[in-house]
């Protein structure tokens, strides 16, 4: 049992009811959680479906919050040289932040410590049960869910208590803000790419802050 | 959604998802990332959730509107605080969506 489990099925249960939410179907909403597995960028997927942004948009705004995972697998990759291709397609598919999180914890200054492979799949598996266990209660609590009860606005609230508990410093502050004011000037692009200006606006804001704060 | 975009956003949601996680542990093992990448990337959330966040808020029927007779705007002033609070997810939803319901009976 590893102490994240409580707050992943939290976030799984309430991704599950904002897929429903936004006009998903059941079916469709599972298929999209075990294909996918990516919480943040699902919610990111639906919020601009509904907003009318085409596909591309969509696939790179995912792209973009799923770019964190391309660091993980960065360091992770050292660990796992001589595991058999099979076996590395698993790794990549399980690989989340908690289970990256997990494993560095334990053998990021180990490194010959055993029985890694095992533990990260382990870690992995778990997670990865407790999250697609949790989104399917989700998403069957949010099928009998009426549409006057607004259910899809819960995916701006999901993004708004995230975007809150990730700004730790000035240059995060900086990032966000920058963001928010660059999306609602350009909010009359095409396509929303207005989303993409705005998230390229917050990093570059953030960066710079970050230099002139240190 | 019709089964064509249910389809497509299935298949390029786990494109996008899953060539990230294997970029390194199955196919560029021995790239190094750019250090101005790495700095760039801690900003990627907290810039990307208020380029999601702000714009559904802030717009009511395609009209940018910072009043108080803004429900989804009320919404959020009240779950901020709970959020910055708690750093809750679940409890910045509860008062976010009551706050909607309860805005919206009334300025109706």
């Amino acid at each position: 049992m590893l102490p994240v489990l409580p707050g992943v099925g939290t976030f799984g249960l309430i991704c599950g009811v904002a897929m429903v939410g936004s006009g998903m179907s059941p079916a469709a909403a599972m298929a999209l959680s075990l294909a996918a597995y990516a919480g943040t960028a699902q919610l990111a997927a639906l919020q601009l479906l509904g907003a009318g942004a085409p596909l591309a948009v969509i696939f790179l705004a995912a792209l973009v919050l799923n770019l964190r995972f391309a660091l993980y697998s960065l360091s992770m990759a050292p660990h796992f040289r001589a595991a058999t291709t099979p076996r590395k397609w698993l790794y990549a598919y399980l690989l989340s932040d908690n289970g990256y999180a997990h494993f560095v914890a334990r053998y990021a200054s180990h490194p010959d410590a055993p029985g890694k492979a095992g533990y990260y799949l382990g870690a992995c598996a778990m997670i990865w049960s407790v999250w697609q266990g949790s989104t399917a209660l989700g998403v069957a609590l949010g099928a009998g869910v009426p549409p006057a009860w607004r259910l899809e606005f819960t995916v701006t609230l999901t993004f708004f208590a995230l975007g809150i508990s990730v700004i730790r410093d000035k240059a995060m502050a900086v990032a966000a803000a920058t963001a928010a004011v660059t999306a609602v000037l350009a909010v009359g692009l095409p396509y929303r790419l207005g989303l993409l200006a705005a998230a390229g606006a917050g990093i570059a804001a953030g960066v710079v802050a970050d230099r002139w704060t240190r | 959604m019709d089964p064509l975009t249910t389809g497509l956003l299935v298949a390029g949601l786990a494109a996008a998802s899953f060539a990230p996680r294997a970029a390194f542990i199955l196919f560029f093992a021995r790239l190094p990332i750019p250090a101005a990448a790495q700095q760039g990337l801690r900003f990627v959330p907290a810039a990307v959730f208020a380029a999601l966040v702000v714009p559904d808020i802030a717009f009511a029927g395609g009209e940018l509107r910072l009043a108080l007779d803004n429900p989804k705007l009320l919404a959020a002033l009240v779950a901020g605080p709970v959020a910055w609070r708690t750093r809750n997810t679940l409890a910045t939803i509860l008062a976010g969506m009551a706050a909607l319901h309860l805005a919206e009976r009334f300025l109706a």
